[in-house]
């Protein structure tokens, strides 16, 4: 069984380390997104007193040059600390601390897309824009070969699994537990799980989050899945299509709704967000995987429950579309919509801002507008 | 999986009896450096009374011709008392000592560097030289190899695993958590930890801790270490190159300040220090390892984020240089530097001194002046 060596390693005698008490001192484990836009990485520092708000926590910095944000010559990099929750592995007081990263100039780094998602949100946060993100995934050995299936070969042929129950439909639901209880325990707000269409692959829910929460909350609901698939000896993976042939690949399905929306009468105003949506596909398609829409190319073929990467289209209860409109949204004749393009491994702060762009700031065209200049 | 047959022994026995009340009595285990100014030993005695203070500890003896430190015929060697801490594997109210080590003729012992760093850092209290020092280290298996390495192979190539996270990217956490859990319950002045560049390979950070206090918490979390990944059945190594080729060495960066440079416009201080060092590498480099510089040779490359063990060099953030001065120091012109050079098995109370004789003491030349 391909888990990690790591996880062979005596729990009991790590428990009794971990039960030691600390004082008055508190861990801060700092996490960032690294050069790919899709990598976590994390230290930790020591603090003399537990950080009430954000505003506590120090600025830090990293090395750049080593987790491919610079060059070695000039590597220094800084972490800002941008949100805080509490701490499911080594627990209260310890806490998790979500990072922007700047470069050495104190400009964003390339992949630190939170800085303009934030500056969008604070333009429309009178409309409350709401989100509710559906984060697939697919669990691994460290071999590479999904968890539970046999070592040289395939389980039987997908239909048995969604929402399965059973040691023959239901793979590594051990993590699935864990992690939303150590969702709940930091605060992250996980509203719920399923399993899914392929084995080994699993769905959590976060949201509904407002505004620039929706990103923070997924990111560190995705470090707490690696985090703790690390301490059970497997891996996450959030390739959007990890297995080819006849698998469903792993989204991100993005619900969205502003207060408007979620009024009586609002579904005329989630059909107008649509319309605009239809004429800018390909800069949604852009900001939707960390590879400017190459990543979703293998996911989004027109089958397997996916619209095809080049067509837009929408449609009430249709999973087969870009945009499902819900049932109960068509005969409420108001609530949100759900974007199903965003691929799982996409980066939640743009994949958020874009949809505020086109739906709440009207842009039109391929590129996103620089309100920076406006506001000047 | 290379983890000892210790490791497999019943944890849950062993908690019963770690669970027996201990009265009045006391353990106290006796810490010191042996004869290859690298290893660690331990004894450990039975006090009457919790001692609340160095003070309260007694002398003790040892058979150094058993510790590379003296022949069988005149083999006892002093254990003098230095630092006490809390004892994160017995807990409350026993204690780790930290001794020195004399010889018979109470002078001291070969390795026994603390008892001139001592004088030296008492010779520039008022200074208020403050230091952190950042240990890099490597967990292998008991056969050897790297823990959590393919056993007849290697990991893919270097990128993902620096602070990484994921079972494919960290190898062996369990002893970071734990390890970091004990200092902080001892007393030891950890301030930080971070998965490194190579996978297996970790590193923990000490200070700021003023004058002696470096060494004394630096061979404490050392010991810990070592005795933590004891319990887990893995070995920690302090080699600085523990695998050739294109995989990081490991190194224990110090970084270092005073109250002069740490005050609005020491940045001119600090390149006043960096001036003299630049004057004496060779001595420094003969301080930064415990063979003279011939481990270092491994490490210093000039790759791998290295400085050439063979020039001297310094820069604002430039991790390829001898010494780096932080970005920010840099832009706030006062702060302190970080001197790359010391290899993760040196002597910290050597670099340390060598430190002060240098930046503080304005010492010239190869050889430490005899005060």
């Amino acid at each position: 069984m391909a888990t990690s060596t790591s996880s062979k390693l005596n729990k009991a005698v790590k428990q009794q380390y971990m039960d030691l008490p600390q004082g008055d001192k508190v861990q801060a484990m700092y996490i960032w997104i690294d050069g790919s836009g899709e990598g976590l990485r994390c230290k930790t520092r020591t603090l003399d007193t537990e950080p009430k708000t954000i505003e506590d926590l120090p600025e830090w910095n990293f090395d750049g040059s080593s987790t491919y944000q610079s060059e070695g010559s000039n590597s220094d990099m800084f972490l800002i600390p941008a949100a805080m929750f509490r701490d499911p592995f080594r627990k209260d007081p310890n806490k998790l601390v979500l990072c922007e990263v700047l470069k050495y100039n104190r400009k964003p780094a390339e992949t630190n897309l939170r800085q303009t998602c934030k500056q969008i949100m604070s333009m429309v946060e009178n409309n409350h824009p709401w989100f509710g993100m559906e984060q697939e995934y697919t669990l691994l050995g460290t071999d590479g070969h999904p968890f539970g299936w046999p070592s040289n070969g395939f389980p039987g042929p997908q239909g048995p699994y969604y929402c399965g129950v059973g040691a023959d439909k239901a793979y590594g639901r051990d993590i699935v537990e864990a992690h939303y209880r150590a969702c709940l325990y930091a605060g992250v707000d996980i509203c719920g799980t399923n399993a899914e269409v392929m084995p080994a692959q699993w769905e959590f829910q976060v949201g509904p989050c407002e505004g620039i929460n929706m990103g923070d909350h997924l990111w560190v609901a995705r470090f707490i899945l690696h985090r703790l698939c690390e301490d059970f000896g497997v891996v996450v993976s959030f390739d959007p299509k990890p297995i080819t042939g006849n698998w469903n690949g792993a989204g991100c399905h993005t619900n969205f709704s502003t207060k408007e929306m979620r009024e009586d009468g609002g579904l005329k105003i989630i059909e107008e967000s649509i319309e605009r949506l239809a004429k800018r596909h390909q800069y949604h398609i852009r900001a939707y995987d960390p590879k400017g829409g190459l990543d979703n190319a293998r996911r989004l073929t027109g089958r397997h429950e996916t619209s095809n990467i080049d067509e837009f289209s929408a449609g009430v209860a249709n999973r087969g579309a870009s945009i499902r409109i819900p049932r109960a949204v068509g005969q409420d004749k108001r609530g949100y919509f759900e974007d199903r393009r965003p691929s799982a491994n996409c980066n939640p702060y743009i994949v958020t801002e874009a949809l505020v762009r086109t739906c709440l700031l009207k842009e039109e065209g391929e590129e996103p507008t620089d309100h920076r200049k406006l506001t000047a």
